[in-house]
């Protein structure tokens, strides 16, 4: 029996769906972001100005969009994304046109409550800390890790990568 | 708010078959977000917090969701309570992760995708089996130390559901006392529905050090406590789920 690993990057406009079937390797799992596009995005209907948004995007750099070619391995970097705890920053791993890895550079750590979140989920959002100690394990259930500014760090880093289609 | 969703299934399906199904799941968990999120602000629960939209007025699925959340209450002594959370505006966040990833799964079956596993932010929906006559490994992760599991469970079809006093950064309110539950670091429950594992886990965090007393009167749900001092507790059916 054939294993296939399905990961969708999901964003509120974009569905990329992957598909990767068993090799010899163990099949890996990706990480998605799913639903928090950025306001004012192509398909939300809800009205991008309120009172109760959290803060907006912060970029560390402009984005720089770069094109897929076969093959080809790119790290593609989001923009720092602020939210009350800290700053949340993410990093895609893409070949060819396929998102590999999805790692956090940066997580809120400047209080004792989002360090602690940061200690936890921060590993469990990583491909390399699902492997750590993976043993054979198909999941892992633990403290959520919801976080909006990840969401919107990823959706630009994958917008970046000239993957949204 | 972002919640990281992530689906490994099993099958001898081509892609093409399954992705239609797929991607109709995918689109309910978007259409809830949409919905439900506190996040957003044109959410309709959004929308209910501020007074723009009466229940009545909201859609068949919130108020499904809103009724169970009543229900929940009354089940759970009161401390599963989505009025209660430190605001006092409705919160069913406590539910709606579980609820949706629970109806997700059960369309990806519909589909043929028969055999998965959705992690919706940690709280598991299992279908099937990752082989035949194989049960599915669960690892909980340790809430207090970091990338370390505290065990692994095996585990066939239903939902397994962790939840902790460190989410969000949100404190879970004690309802009764209306001030921050206290004692556990993390909770968590199996069983036969995602949905009620994710509303049961809650209440107990909100319970504090008194919820083994009420995890050992659910029916069909095993669960595993971990105090903010490391200690554990597990209900009795819970060791025979662990394989270490």
């Amino acid at each position: 029996m054939r294993r296939a690993v399905l990961a969708l990057i999901a964003t509120a406009a974009i569905v990329v769906g992957l598909l990767h079937y068993k090799t010899t390797s163990a099949p890996k799992s990706l990480r998605i972001a799913l639903g928090s596009a950025t306001p004012g995005g192509a398909s939300q209907p809800s009205p991008a100005s309120s009172a109760t948004s959290p803060s907006g995007p912060s970029p560390s750099t402009g984005p720089s969009p770069s094109t897929a070619v076969a093959g080809q391995t790119r790290t593609i970097t989001g923009p720092v994304e602020q939210n009350q705890f800290g700053p949340v920053q993410v990093q895609i791993t893409v070949t060819g046109s396929h998102i590999t890895a999805v790692k956090t550079l940066q997580l809120p750590t400047d209080r004792a409550r989002s360090a602690y979140i940061s200690s936890v989920a921060g590993p469990l959002l990583t491909q390399e800390a699902t492997q750590a100690q993976s043993a054979n394990i198909d999941s892992i259930s633990g403290a959520s890790y919801t976080s909006y500014s990840f969401a919107e760090s990823l959706q630009a880093a994958i917008s970046q990568a000239g993957l949204s289609s | 708010m972002g919640t990281v969703f992530t689906l490994d299934l099993v099958t001898d399906l081509p892609e093409a078959e399954l992705a239609p199904g797929i991607d109709d799941a995918f689109a309910w968990l978007r259409w809830v977000d949409d919905t439900f999120s506190t996040y957003k602000p044109g959410s309709e629960i959004s929308r209910l917090r501020r007074g723009e939209l009466s229940p009545e007025q909201c859609h068949t699925e919130v108020r499904g969701v809103l009724a169970a959340c009543r229900q929940l209450t009354e089940e759970t002594e009161g401390y599963f309570d989505a009025w209660a959370g430190p605001t006092r505006a409705l919160d069913p966040s406590g539910l709606v992760k579980g609820w949706a990833a629970e109806r997700a799964s059960g369309m990806l079956s519909a589909a043929g995708a028969t055999d998965h596993c959705l992690n919706a932010a940690g709280d598991i929906a299992l279908a099937g089996a990752p082989a035949p006559g194989q049960p599915w490994r669960i690892g909980i992760a340790h809430p207090l130390v970091p990338q370390r599991l505290t065990t692994v469970v095996a585990v066939g079809e239903g939902g397994v559901a962790t939840s902790g006093t460190a989410e969000r950064g949100c404190h879970v309110v004690n309802p009764h006392t209306g001030r921050p539950a206290v004692g556990l670091a993390s909770v968590t429950v199996i069983g036969p529905s995602l949905a009620a594992a994710d509303a049961y886990a809650t209440a107990a965090v909100a319970m504090g050090t008194d919820a083994p007393v009420w995890l050992s009167s659910l029916d069909g749900y095993e669960s595993f406590v971990l105090d903010a001092a490391g200690h554990l507790w597990r209900s009795a059916g819970f060791a025979a789920l662990q394989v270490a």
